[in-house]
């Protein structure tokens, strides 16, 4: 399956480890990821809530970008990506008038959005929706089988639900829980699953920032889980680059890894940890790495790092 | 009809007793409301259950709770909808008070400290521009237009429930306060909007404390995307007013505009300085120095490289530019706001939209005629005829609409509603239109 490939910005600055285990991992997947280069930052809502139609427009080049590859399947591998390209997309869909408006800016580069030409997929949705559970079972060499996983969607990704098309047929805010299951994992139920990271108003009040992750990070530990695992890299930057400071500030001494969704797809295709980037983690996965050589019966644990 | 389990919280701060879980069964049709349900055990099991409730038509506000862990009024609740939330078996429902506010008892909360303060702080009232006009004030019709979506609030307390900066910082002013003071700082007739936003402005938990989690967009049971409002009043304060917060969140957006306007993708080494004022503002020093453990450890793990912190390779490239300079120029700020505009295509599949040419279709002349026929045992009939001369432009059509109401003499009514159309001329022009020859129109 060939899709435009939108890495986003964070997955090439702050946590290149999740734009490299997912380069890892399509090939696996038999997914060609056509990158879309020229392309601007969604916005993370910032620049939405700066100038509406300066953040649609980026927007929606972004998606006749997407649309000049030839594909009409666009993937993310960003839970911000999706929400704040969902709402402009939602915006641009509404209404000719509003569209015309937007496409003349992008007109002298000979550019246009079209409704209802690219649909964009979080790569959470294209693994259960377009390469299915079933099909991901079959290629699964290293089932997860004991391993406790907490899944951390990112708010973007799951509200609102109507926008981001969740309903009984297609039950988005259960497909990590659905995928933690197809790789053999156990799937850890906590308090936080839904809830927000805290990293977009580090910045402004950093204490209630620190206070939900570490939050989070304690209530999963509470629930006995290994890790963690988000399609999101914001709230990775929170829940693991801000791990020491945000257990700090609710006085735990928790530590949490936390996994890019790519890396625990690729740790049951069978990809060594190390190729996944996980070395690069602030807090190290070693109750990760230690089930993986577990199984593997190979290297002894946390060997060489 | 379908049974359902009620699962309440039942809790009672005096009693010195542990909340705790009480199972109830109910039958009831799976539309009826799980405010029915909870008034019908209280009425028939167990009367010592504690809930707020009034009007029962999602009018008033008072019912809010959380039924199978989502925020809502009880009375606007479907039994079947909160039951297909249901995570403990088939037909359980779990209903529990609102969150972030004391409970007073069972579903019961206190809404004051969260919500009644909060609101109080944001001066819900209009500030009058001076002079006072001697009649009504006169406004664009588009400006009022654009704060009715915050006048619909009931407040029912439903997103302060789930709001999660809130459950972190009790502070926050909150979704539903901050949707308040949109109400006002939207409205063209109030003096006070700098005011006011400076005031949110300088607030430690003001407008920039909003983290963006949509909860209270889902949560709300009126579609005030309390949310949305917050964005608005962030662009007021900044864009309209230039406002500088004092938690630096419109630094924030503005280093992050600037970052994306010059790199194109974010650059996350520089945004952090900028959003403080820059590396050399006295707000800057003490926050980097707090954060450079991050950035260390984002060094030490060998995410970063230090010519990665320091020089970002990828530049905005032309096409993003003329965006920014293309947008900037513009004197208004464009916003298509759903709430008011919709989506055209559900605007075109209603039928009433599509049925006829509504927009050229001018009503002439309408006749009203009344007849009341009284037997003397109570039993009757009234009956009302309408007719309604439209001129198209495919003719001219007459529409009689009869409606009959006949009321028994045990005082039962049956309304009947018979629409005929009595005359329709169709217009030359148009028969010719419809065999498609392009010069009907001289004839």
């Amino acid at each position: 399956m060939k899709v435009a490939y939108w890495p986003g910005c964070v997955s090439r600055g702050f946590t290149p480890e999740l734009h490299g285990s997912m380069q890892a991992v399509a090939p696996l997947l038999d997914l060609e990821l056509v990158e879309i280069d020229r392309a601007s930052c969604c916005g993370a809502g910032v620049i939405a809530e700066h100038n509406q139609e300066l953040a649609d427009t980026l927007n929606a080049r972004t998606f006749a970008l997407a649309a000049e590859t030839g594909e009409r399947l666009m993937m993310n591998i960003c839970s911000t990506c999706q929400g704040a390209q969902s709402e402009c997309q939602e915006r641009l869909d509404a209404s000719a008038e509003y569209r015309d408006e937007v496409n003349s800016t992008l007109e002298a580069e000979g550019l246009a959005y079209e409704k209802g030409l690219v649909t964009n997929k979080n790569f959470l949705w294209l693994l259960v929706e377009e390469i299915g559970l079933e099909n991901l079972k079959k290629k699964v060499k290293r089932p997860l089988t004991g391993l406790k996983v907490g899944p951390f969607y990112g708010c973007y990704i799951v509200r609102p639900t109507d926008r981001l098309g969740i309903d009984e047929e297609h039950p988005r805010d259960q497909y990590m829980q659905d995928l933690i299951e197809a790789l053999g994992g156990t799937v850890i139920d906590y308090a936080g699953i839904y809830k927000c990271c805290g990293f977009p108003i580090i910045t402004m009040n950093k204490k209630a920032s620190l206070k939900m992750a570490g939050t989070h990070l304690a209530d999963a530990a509470d629930a006995d889980a290994d890790c963690l695992v988000v399609p999101c890299p914001l709230c990775h930057l929170n829940l693991d680059l801000q791990q020491p400071l945000a257990t700090a500030e609710i006085g735990r001494d928790v530590s949490m890894p936390v996994l890019h969704l790519p890396q625990l797809v690729g740790l049951a295709l069978g990809l060594d940890p190390k190729a996944l980037g996980m070395n690069k983690h602030v807090v190290k996965p070693t109750s990760v790495i230690d089930w993986s050589t577990a199984v593997v019966g190979s290297a002894p644990a946390g060997g060489g790092w | 009809m379908p049974e359902y389990t009620l699962r309440l919280r039942r809790y009672d701060p005096e009693s010195g007793e542990a909340p705790r879980f009480e199972d109830y069964q109910v039958e009831m049709e799976s539309h009826r409301s799980v405010l029915e349900a909870i008034l019908q055990v209280r009425g028939e099991q167990d009367g010592s259950i504690g809930v707020r409730c009034s009007c029962r038509a999602a009018i008033c506000g008072s019912c809010g709770v959380r039924s199978n862990g989502k925020p809502g009024l009880a009375c606007h609740t479907h039994l079947s909808e909160a039951a297909g939330r249901s995570k403990d078996g088939d037909n359980v429902i779990v209903v529990e008070p609102m969150g972030n506010m004391p409970v007073i008892k069972d579903l019961i909360v206190d809404m004051e400290e969260v919500h009644w303060k909060k609101i109080r702080r944001v001066t819900p009232w209009l500030v009058g521009k001076e002079p006072v006009p001697e009649r009504e004030y006169i406004v664009p019709h588009e400006a009022m237009v654009d704060v009715t979506q915050t006048m619909a609030c009931i407040q029912c307390g439903a997103c302060v429930s789930d709001c999660l900066t809130m459950e972190m910082d009790p502070e926050f002013i909150g979704p539903a306060a901050l949707a308040k003071a949109y109400r006002f700082v939207g409205d063209p007739r109030d003096a006070e909007q700098e005011q006011r936003l400076l005031d949110l402005s300088e607030d430690p938990h003001g407008i920039y404390d909003c983290t963006h989690c949509f909860q209270c967009i889902e949560a709300c049971p009126k579609g005030v995307a309390p949310m949305s409002q917050i964005m608005r009043l962030r662009r007021r304060a900044g864009s309209d007013f230039g406002i500088d917060d004092r938690n630096n969140g419109h630094r924030h957006e503005m280093a992050f505009v600037k970052n994306i306007r010059k790199n194109g993708i974010l650059h996350e080494a520089d945004l952090l300085p900028d959003s403080y004022g820059g590396k050399f503002h006295p707000r800057a020093v003490p926050e980097l120095i707090s954060s450079l453990p991050v950035v260390l450890r984002a060094l030490k793990t060998g995410k970063v490289t230090p010519t990665k912190a320091l020089l970002h390779q990828h530049k905005a490239d032309e096409g993003t530019k003329r965006i920014f300079e293309t947008i900037e120029a513009k004197e208004q700020r464009l916003e298509y706001n759903l709430y008011i505009s919709g989506n055209e295509d559900d605007l075109a599949d209603d039928p009433a939209d599509t049925a006829a040419p509504a927009a050229t279709a001018t009503v002439v002349a309408v006749e009203e005629t009344m007849t009341v026929e009284e037997n003397g045992d109570g039993s009757g009939t009234v009956t009302v005829t309408e007719t309604v001369v439209e001129e198209t432009p495919e003719g001219t059509v007459v529409v009689e609409e009869k409606v009959t109401d006949e009321i028994s003499a045990d005082g039962e009514e049956t309304l009947t509603v018979e629409e005929t159309v009595v005359e329709e001329t169709v217009a030359e022009a148009t028969e010719t239109d419809a065999t498609g020859d392009q010069g009907g129109e001289q004839k």
